[in-house]
């Protein structure tokens, strides 16, 4: 086991190295030019001073291993830094990623949005996972009933009408006709009371219920199949013979069997969740990391968008394993060679 | 199904069937299937034929009748520069249908090669199945997104608005959609490539390129075609977002992603705006997945139900 979690990492680590070096390829192709925007009364010779603050007069292959000196050694020892206040020697001579429009550190401009990403996508992850694992246990178990048949035509129906409608529908039935809730997530609103903690409750019920139905339609479907699966294999009717309640083997035997898989896709999804803010913040106004990325990506930011991207790669890899790692600790039978 | 055993069953049945009448006839017992089908071609139909017959431009700006809800003269009603909405969700549908179509073909046909020659060769195997890792750790969004800014312009001074902004998300979605498909030929080219008709057309003498096209690919041709409906219902869904993001198909060629982004700063005084591209939408997915569904179930004889 432990064999096997250092050899992923040590295989993870040429992936993400591989995979900085394509991004950061991809970005560095883009023909948009920092100066470009500024006034035309700035001299020429000005520019070249900004462009050299910024570091582009500088190789391809330099800005590139400055960069990844900066992403995997400065900021996680100056984030070190700002939470412990323990200061390291040469902390003054270390740089941090510095986003080009606001002049500010990238890593700290997504600490800012991480919060509203997390309480929105991250509450619909969970309510979603809540919702569909009991449905998808009853559909399977009442298989060809009335509750499987609606549950996987809702289902069906659910991960297949993208959320950017369901999410517009949504606006203009409940904010603009029957104005239950607003249809512009406001981000600055601090809950200090309870009229503040209802507002926050208000504007935060239609992005969590749309993600929520989305991903409650994709993972119920797994859970029901799953299911289906194991409650004809032989445990399960053993369980039966030897007079355990119902109850006991379904709950007790058959779920936790059914459940391993879907452990692993709730893992594999959770970077998804981050992608699928790109969207859900676009639909209800919600300034998070996916309001972050779009807004980088219009306005040329290129530090922004590798750094944030690459923060996407990291976290996809890293679910990969903990997928895989949680594979082996809930079933035993698998062994890792 | 025990009871009867395979030569009995050949006695009882003397007409042998082709592998795709058989399969058309277990696909028309899914009703969600045959209901899907109907829907897709009556949408993929009126995208095609509706423009000659409704023929009202759809850039034609009628500025006296802005922002109206459905009227006689225009049945879902106009934008907010007069144009009339039936004429641009047509037209923008035939674009959405195309994107998915030939962005789908690319996948499949990429996966294809990817997945036959990675389960076929086994020196190959390793890097190609590395590159399939690689691009499935890629966050595929954001690059998309960071692509299009990136070579959106160019192209479109070098082959026209329409077709340069066309190749380039078809290429793009294609590009990054394969993996999945690579994966599961692997598998079953794998599988397949040990059997006895592989080795006795090796024996007598098959090239490798023949025994690969014309031996394996035929049997996993199921897989291929359920993984070319579910992809297609993607790519369009992958469309859709960006142009909803406003990085997608631009405003003069409008798509039904387009339409949606289009109207949805006019939530308040046209509603219904939105309601057409994303009905449309909605609906040619639901359908798509519901015919993949149907095509998994009848080309896959473990899942079929008896009589």
């Amino acid at each position: 086991m432990f064999q096997y979690i250092v050899r992923r990492i040590l295989i993870a680590i040429p992936t993400l190295l591989v995979i900085s070096f394509v991004i950061f390829t991809i970005l560095d192709l883009a023909p948009s030019d920092p100066t470009g925007n500024l006034p035309l009364s700035i001299p020429q010779e000005v520019k070249e001073q900004i462009r050299k603050s910024l570091g582009l007069d500088q190789p391809f292959h330099i800005r590139y291993l400055k960069w990844t000196r900066q992403f995997f050694i400065d900021e996680p020892l100056a984030l070190v830094e700002n939470v412990t206040g323990i200061k390291f020697p040469g902390s003054e001579k270390r740089t941090r990623i510095d986003s080009w429009s606001t002049h500010s550190s990238v890593i700290d401009l997504i600490f800012q949005r991480m919060p509203q990403t997390l309480w929105v996508v991250g509450m619909a992850y969970v309510l979603g996972i809540l919702i569909a694992i009991p449905v998808g246990v009853l559909s399977a178990y009442r298989q060809y009933s009335i509750f499987d048949q609606l549950g996987t035509f809702i289902s069906l129906i659910g991960f297949s009408v993208p959320t950017f409608f369901t999410g517009l529908l949504a606006i203009v039935i409940f904010s603009v006709k029957l104005k239950w809730f607003p249809s512009v997530y406001d981000t600055t609103l601090v809950v200090q009371d309870w009229a503040s903690f209802v507002k926050q409750l208000k504007q935060m019920v239609m992005p969590v219920t749309v993600l929520a139905f989305f991903n409650a339609s994709q993972l119920s479907r797994f859970m029901r199949s799953s299911m289906l699966d194991n409650l004809t294999q032989d445990y399960a009717r053993t369980a039966r013979s030897k007079g355990l309640q119902e109850r006991a083997v379904v709950l007790g035997h058959v779920l936790r069997n059914s459940l391993i898989p879907v452990v692993t896709l709730i893992a594999l999804g959770i970077p998804g969740i981050f992608g699928g803010a790109i969207i859900t913040e676009q639909i209800f106004r919600i300034n998070g990391l996916g309001d972050l990325l779009i807004k980088g990506i219009q306005n040329a930011d290129i530090p922004l968008v590798q750094t944030l991207t690459f923060i996407f790669a990291v976290l996809i890899v890293i679910f990969n394993i903990f997928a895989d790692l949680a594979y082996g600790l809930l079933d035993p039978r698998i062994r890792y060679g | 199904m025990s009871a009867v055993s395979p030569n009995a069953r050949a006695k009882q049945k003397p007409k042998s069937e082709s592998l795709w009448l058989d399969t058309w006839k277990q696909f028309v017992k899914h009703k969600g299937a045959v209901v899907g089908m109907i829907v897709f071609f009556i949408i993929v139909f009126s995208t095609i034929f509706g423009p000659m017959i409704y023929r009202i431009d759809p850039q034609y700006n009628d500025l006296r009748a802005r922002n109206q809800g459905p009227t006689l003269a225009h049945p879902l009603g106009t934008d907010n520069l007069g144009r009339d909405l039936l004429a641009a969700n047509l037209a923008g549908g035939r674009i959405s249908l195309a994107v998915g179509l030939v962005a789908m073909l690319i996948s499949i046909g990429l996966g294809t090669v990817i997945g036959v020659s990675s389960g076929y060769f086994p020196r190959l195997d390793g890097i190609l199945m590395r590159l399939t890792d690689m691009f499935l750790a890629l966050p595929l969004l954001p690059l998309l997104l960071v692509a299009i800014m990136l070579f959106r312009d160019s192209l479109r001074s070098l082959v026209g608005p329409e077709t340069g902004i066309f190749l380039l998300i078809v290429v793009l979605i294609g590009v990054t959609s394969w993996m999945n498909t690579a994966r599961i030929v692997r598998g079953e080219v794998l599988a397949v490539k040990e059997r006895e008709f592989v080795t006795a057309a090796s024996a007598l003498g098959s090239q490798n390129n023949r025994i690969m096209w014309q031996h394996i690919l035929p049997n996993v041709l199921s897989p291929i075609l359920v993984s070319a409906a579910l992809g297609m219902a993607s790519a369009i869904i992958t469309e859709s977002a960006l142009s909803f993001l406003g990085l997608g198909f631009p405003s003069d060629v409008p798509t039904w992603g387009r339409l949606l982004f289009d109207g949805k700063d006019f939530l308040s005084l046209t509603p219904l705006r939105v309601v057409w591209p994303g009905i449309a939408i909605s609906l040619v997915v639901i359908s798509v997945n519901f015919m993949g569904d149907g095509l998994r179930d009848a080309l896959d004889p473990r899942l079929r139900t008896k009589g």
